[in-house]
């Protein structure tokens, strides 16, 4: 198929799909003009019936748990997934490590020392985050992903060698598999108590918008946290160890 | 009836798919894709929008105040999450793609198969 061609039966697609979008267009509320009810419900009732003030983690944690849980195995297959892809073919060999610290050009101190500064507020932060989505707009999603960047600035600082010794494959599947499993034995938990899956089965906490408030919401933010972070750091990590193999008889 | 934010989704998404067609590197695709996929966050967040009304969380300001739809809000993240994932995958897929037949020009992939 050329590329001229290949444009024409896109656009002859796209503007099909402008139609259809047209359309749809007409029957949708116009901006700004949410109808609800669901929104406006859960609005209302998230509050008393969580403690968490945060209504949009209190749906993520709470009242659509059980798609959380799925969303969470997503991104924990997919970490397996580049794993399965990216393992060493059988014509590759690792390089040294040693010699990619002597081959690689040799990173500014600029560079180093702003990834030093950087990576303890950064992790604060990314456990404040994952700590705090009871009370505010955060959650274990952000808080696992900024977690995530204090490794990377680590790999940045550094060479491959620190951000290995500090995030050794095994360990941090392990802490990959204690995050997802944390979340769905917190579901498990409510069963055992007699409960639904993933019924908020904790104690609530006496003020709304507390840190140890909201009971299971916070508890699976924390462990989601985990699982985001480790899930990332292995897919870093995966796609960094590609720049140390080499193809046999290429060098 | 106000309708600009829904003009902007179809516009991010026919940008992203005219990239996907057109391109001639696989990162480049994989770019694109993650520029169609934004399109669906505009969506959502512009469906559970409403004038005047407050971020959805309540932490210093009373319950009733009205405040936008924090379902579609849980929906979007759900769909960063999901992207993340797809991304690295697919990335994976063109760093092996890469090794194997040493270009990321997808039509001179589309070549090599037959």
């Amino acid at each position: 198929m050329t590329p001229a061609l290949r444009r024409w039966i896109f656009l002859a697609g796209a503007a099909g799909l402008v139609a259809f979008y047209l359309w749809g267009l007409v029957g949708l509320p116009g901006f700004g003009d949410y109808p609800g009810p669901y929104g406006d419900i859960i609005n209302r009732i998230a509050v008393g019936q969580t403690n968490a003030t945060g209504v949009v983690s209190a749906v993520n944690f709470e009242y659509r748990g059980i798609d959380t849980v799925g969303e969470e195995f997503i991104l924990f297959v997919a970490a397996a997934g580049v794993s399965v892809v990216l393992r060493h073919l059988r014509s590759e060999r690792e390089r040294e490590a040693l010699d990619e610290a002597r081959e690689a050009p040799p990173t500014s101190d600029a560079v180093r020392y702003v990834a030093l500064i950087l990576t303890g507020p950064i992790v604060v932060f990314g456990w404040w985050l994952a700590s705090h989505a009871q009370t505010s707009p955060s959650g274990g999603f952000q808080g696992g992903v900024v977690l995530t960047t204090a490794f990377v600035l680590i790999y940045l600082a550094g060479q491959f060698l620190a951000f290995q010794r500090i995030s050794p494959t095994d360990l941090t599947e392990a802490v990959e598999a204690v995050g997802a499993g944390g979340f769905a034995a917190v579901g498990v938990g409510a069963v055992a108590l007699g409960l639904a899956y993933l019924t908020n089965f904790l104690p609530l906490g006496s003020t709304p918008g507390g840190v140890f408030s909201s009971g299971t919401i916070a508890l699976i933010s924390f462990f989601v946290g985990i699982e985001v972070a480790a899930a990332f750091v292995l897919i870093v990590g995966e796609l960094v160890e590609q720049t140390l193999l080499v193809r046999e008889g290429t060098k | 009836m106000h309708v600009f934010p829904f003009v902007v989704v179809a516009w991010i998404l026919a940008v992203g798919l005219y990239g996907i067609v057109t391109s001639r590197h696989l990162v480049h695709q994989i770019v694109c894709l993650i520029v169609v996929q934004s399109s669906t966050y505009v969506l959502l967040l512009g469906v559970g929008y409403r004038t005047g009304a407050v971020a959805p969380y309540f932490f210093d300001i009373p319950g009733r105040t009205p405040a936008v739809d924090p379902v579609v809000q849980a929906l979007a993240l759900t769909d960063v999450v999901v992207e993340a994932a797809v991304t690295a995958l697919l990335l994976a897929f063109a760093v092996q793609a890469h090794k194997r037949f040493g270009t990321l020009d997808p039509q001179e992939l589309v070549q090599l198969k037959g």
